[in-house]
């Protein structure tokens, strides 16, 4: 039967795969890939795992390095509930996002899956990481790896040494405030080199050997005004040099909390450099997503085209893309929000047709683009340039949301009713575009908390700040939680005031004196 | 071309330490979860994997993140039928109330279900029992498994080639496929170095003729290897089962009214263990409920445990109904019977001389080991603790116990206590060992 079916030219006939083929699959779509589409790689290294390992990959957020956590094996049962249940499928496959590339293969996989796995991960995703300005800018592909390794030994040391609960509870209060760990607005060191961590860490050790409790007997001067002045200067200086106010609360107690200890703050900052690490992810998307399977559906058919992909084989890459990229309408059971694969290859493939075939209405919309005749440069020159926000504010067209028919619902939390604020027509797009792209800007969504203030020589007070914005106030259970753990971190009184973006009006003010443990 | 890796065969269970870390945060809500079921669920099923479920806000990761029921917000969804600007409709599922949860915006942390695999189980279980490690260990242990030679076979490790069976393959083949023999070779090259000598035209006619014929053999030689790949045999190990008897098990237990939840739930820990404990020595375990009042009857365990009956006490029924039955269905050459008997001590005050009579006469010849637990109130265990007084079945069992080395008799009033009833049977395990040779 599979002898039956192959043709000279066929890249590969039946389901099953071996090396060869893989190999063989990937250099020819490599080869189209780079003829078709000019994309721009890291080198590539497969790795092919089991359904298992794919599980162990999801709890441990997609790497494949990761340290001890309870949270981890949480969420990997939960996985694993669903999968047995048949509740949901795995991924095909995943990437990581370093130099080499790393993509992972499911061993269950057929070889048409393979094929199509091997375009949209090892070379859409990889192109995306390569060029895209956030990645370039914000994470360091070829340190990643490095870094895991260094972090998962590190803290299982410290699990040695201190005890598993001693690291659990860090690591516990660290996670809490992930979210909070990540520099937004400024960019962040590059991992230091493995040479100078190790530095470090032989002079912190070198402080612990050579501690001696002697010093701490010796008598302080004590001068009444002389001190005061000092103690005056001193406050300004260490205000200045605590660079207030401070969105970056990990980085804020890793460097200044009173009471941690050195391989205390070394977790702080394991936590967040991973969580700085999934910031630019995070931003792109649809656009990393819509990447990928615009080059996979592209590449698959232009191999089909040209005769390197028998019919049965291209149905099946076909079946599983459409289930890819389905997106139900906001009223079917199946909804749970837009799809990212689905909206991000529609507007790459509505880019194609506004520069190659544009109506009169694009190019009133675009004129920069519209009938320009080079679709490659303009999507390459996307991918590179722009997260989701920017990506959706530019290049979302009329046609596209008339396509989708989509709408703006508003939903304020104190009236009994939706309403419809706009529709797909001429009055709607500008504000369906914006409100669309507002989504995907993270600044805006993210829950925006800050340090604002603390006064380290009295009372070690520590204020935060929640910019409450369009009156979304925090889930209040979650939050004295979380403020429990940041009091653990910090040693002292945290508290927390909610103030309105627009007004500066207090709204709410938490304390974690008033908590109960 | 990208490198290949193939992590197939990595070691499996990677998370394995996050699971154990996890277990043990929610340690106290698995307990509860697992004694739980182990109460309603039947004796036999207490040995194996258990589904649980925990409330997802025991092990919630907090952060600070948006109130769904607050602020205004703003919503874009494709898929518009009939809307025009300005269309309202009502939230879904609420009277006109401040709250609603956004379309397509579902909570997704519900409680959630996960499987424990028996050794998880075991040690939930085992946990308040105060079973000493050993014993604990002795329960958890799965069968045991012996090597033993099953042939050959194709592939295996190299320590195990047989080298004998390789030659043999190797021997068939190289004649087979007529490989020349090294004699061969050796015979022309000394007839080659007899003719070179001679130096005449004919021999170096023939000797050009031998060297052909030479470079032929050797190039044969190469290609037909001494020991090819395919000859190859390794010696083959079956893991094989140790054989293991046949035991039954009867579970005898006062379901008078006197007989209560509490008591119920001790008899019922206890009849676990036994079972668990019976189920690790032997292929195959029955288990015989036997309940009685002043008249006994086997019936299944649902009945056994979540039914009662009113009526008088009269134990020797019980033994009766366990004697027929032994009689009809378990003859004592075939099976090793263990018995376990519950009660809280009331009886007929002329029947107990009568179980005494039965234990004496036959039962106690039959059975391997007869546990009696006598399950009493808290407050009473100190009154009576270890002293030798008690109900006329305790008397008259304690009869019993110092004719038969295999009859052993407990109070139990907690469930701590259920354990030293088991030390006594394990402390005699190589007696029985013995015995149980001797049996099969």
């Amino acid at each position: 039967m599979t002898r039956a079916a192959s043709r000279p030219g066929l890249l590969f006939s039946g389901s099953d795969w071996n090396f060869a083929t893989l190999s063989h699959a990937y250099d020819v779509i490599e080869a189209v890939a780079k003829e078709e589409l000019g994309l721009d790689i890291y080198p590539v290294q497969m790795e092919v795992i089991s359904s298992e390992q794919m599980l162990d990959a999801y709890s441990s957020i997609g790497m494949p390095l990761m340290y001890r956590h309870w949270s981890f094996g949480k969420h990997f049962l939960h996985h694993e509930l669903l999968y047995r249940k048949g509740g949901r499928g795995l991924a095909y496959e995943i990437v990581i996002n370093s130099d080499p590339c790393i993509v992972y293969l499911m061993e269950e996989n057929t070889m048409a899956l393979q094929a199509l796995v091997t375009a949209h991960a090892a070379l859409g995703h990889n192109h995306f990481f390569k060029n895209n300005y956030l990645f370039r800018q914000w994470t360091d592909a070829d340190a990643i790896l490095g870094y895991l390794d260094f972090a998962k030994s590190y803290i299982s040391r410290c699990e040695e040494k201190h005890g598993v609960a001693a690291v659990e509870a860090v690591l516990d209060a660290a996670h809490a405030l992930m979210d909070q760990g990540v520099f937004r607005y400024r960019r962040p060191p590059r991992l230091s080199s493995e040479k100078q961590r190790e530095g470090l860490r032989e002079r912190l050790e070198y402080e612990e050997r050579s501690y001696n409790d002697l010093w701490r007997t010796l008598p302080r001067q004590a001068d009444g005004a002389k001190a005061a002045a000092e103690n005056a200067d001193l406050i300004a200086e260490r205000k200045k040099a605590l660079n207030l106010p401070e969105e970056n609360l990990l980085y804020f107690l890793e460097k200044t909390s009173l009471i941690l200890e050195p391989w205390q703050r070394e977790i702080l900052r394991i936590v967040r450099v991973i969580a700085q690490y999934f910031y630019p992810q995070r931003q792109t998307q649809v656009m990393n997503e819509g990447c990928a399977t615009f080059v996979h559906y592209t590449v698959m058919n232009a191999l089909f085209d040209r005769g390197r992909i028998g019919e049965g084989a291209m149905l099946e890459i076909l079946r599983s893309h459409s289930n890819v990229v389905f997106q139900p309408g906001f009223d079917d059971p199946r909804f749970s929000g837009i799809n990212p694969y689905a909206l991000g290859l529609d507007m790459m493939q509505d880019i194609r047709r506004i520069v190659t075939e544009p109506t009169a209405e694009d190019r009133d919309w675009f004129p920069e683009i519209a009938g320009s005749g080079d679709w490659r440069t303009v999507l390459l020159d996307a991918w590179a340039n722009h997260r989701d926000e920017s990506f959706i504010r530019q290049y979302l067209s009329p046609a596209l949301i008339r396509k989708w028919r989509l709408f703006v619902l508003s939903d304020a939390a104190n009236e009994s009713f939706y309403s419809v604020a706009s529709i797909h027509n001429e009055r709607g797009y500008e504000r369906i575009r914006s409100t669309l792209a507002q989504r995907y800007d993270i600044g805006a969504n993210h829950t925006d908390i800050q340090v604002v203030d603390v006064d380290l020589l009295g009372q070690r007070h520590l204020r935060l700040q929640h910019k409450v914005r369009d009156g979304i106030v925090l889930d209040s259970g979650s939050c004295d939680a979380t403020l429990r753990h940041v009091q653990r971190l910090w040693g002292y009184e945290v508290s927390l005031q909610g103030v309105d973006a627009q007004t500066g009006s207090t709204i709410y003010e938490r304390s974690s004196s008033g908590l109960t443990e | 071309m990208p490198i290949f890796i193939d992590r197939r065969l990595n070691p499996k269970d990677k998370s394995l330490g996050n699971r154990q870390r996890f277990l043990h945060r929610v340690r106290a809500e698995l307990k509860r979860s697992v004694q739980e079921q182990i109460r309603a669920g039947k004796i036999a099923d207490a040995d194996g994997e258990h589904s649980v479920s925990l409330p997802a806000k025991g092990t919630s990761e907090p952060s600070f993140r948006d109130a769904r029921d607050s602020g205004r917000r703003q919503h874009v969804l494709p898929g518009n039928k009939h809307f025009s600007p300005g269309d309202k409709m009502p939230k879904p599922g609420q009277g006109g109330g401040g709250a609603g949860s956004s379309p397509g915006l579902k909570e997704s942390e519900d409680d959630f279900r996960f499987v424990l695999s028996r050794e998880e189980v075991l040690d939930l279980f085992f946990e308040d029992l105060e079973l000493p490690d050993m014993v604990k260990l002795n329960l958890k242990e799965i069968l045991a498994f012996k090597s033993r030679r099953a042939g050959f076979s194709a592939s295996g490790s190299p320590t195990n080639i047989s080298v004998a069976r390789t030659m043999r393959n190797s021997l068939g083949r190289r004649i087979a496929l007529q490989r020349p023999k090294r004699a061969e070779v050796e015979a022309i090259l000394a007839e080659l170095a007899r003719i070179e000598a001679e130096g005449t035209e004919p021999a170096r006619a023939r000797a050009a003729a031998l060297r052909a014929e030479l470079e032929r053999l050797e190039r044969r030689r190469k290609v037909i290897a001494f020991v090819d790949p395919v000859d190859i045999r390794f010696n083959r190990f079956d893991a094989q089962p140790l054989p293991n008897a046949k035991a039954v098990m009867f579970c005898l237990m006062d379901v008078s009214g006197s007989m209560g939840e509490r008591e119920k739930d001790l008899a019922k820990r206890f009849f676990v263990l036994l079972h668990l404990f019976l189920k690790r020595r032997y292929d195959r375990t029955d288990i015989v409920f036997i309940r009685h009042t002043h008249t006994a009857q086997e019936v299944d365990e649902e009945t056994f445990f979540y039914s009662t009956q009113s009526g008088g006490t009269v134990v020797s029924t019980a033994l009766e109904e366990m004697q027929s039955i032994i009689a009809k269905r378990y003859p004592s050459r075939e099976w090793n019977i263990y018995a376990a008997q519950a009660s809280d001590g009331d009886n007929l005050a002329s029947d107990s001389e009568r179980c005494l009579g039965m234990l004496d006469s036959e039962i106690m010849r039959l059975c391997q080991y007869f546990a009696y637990v006598e399950i009493i109130d808290e407050r009473e265990s100190e009154i009576f603790g270890s002293t030798d007084n008690g109900t006329s079945l305790w008397r008259s069992y304690l009869a019993v116990k110092e004719r038969w080395p295999n009859f052993d008799m407990s109070r139990i009033a907690r469930a701590a206590d259920i354990y030293p009833v088991f030390r006594q049977l394990f402390t005699r395990q190589p007696a029985q060992q013995r015995s149980l040779g001797r049996r099969r």
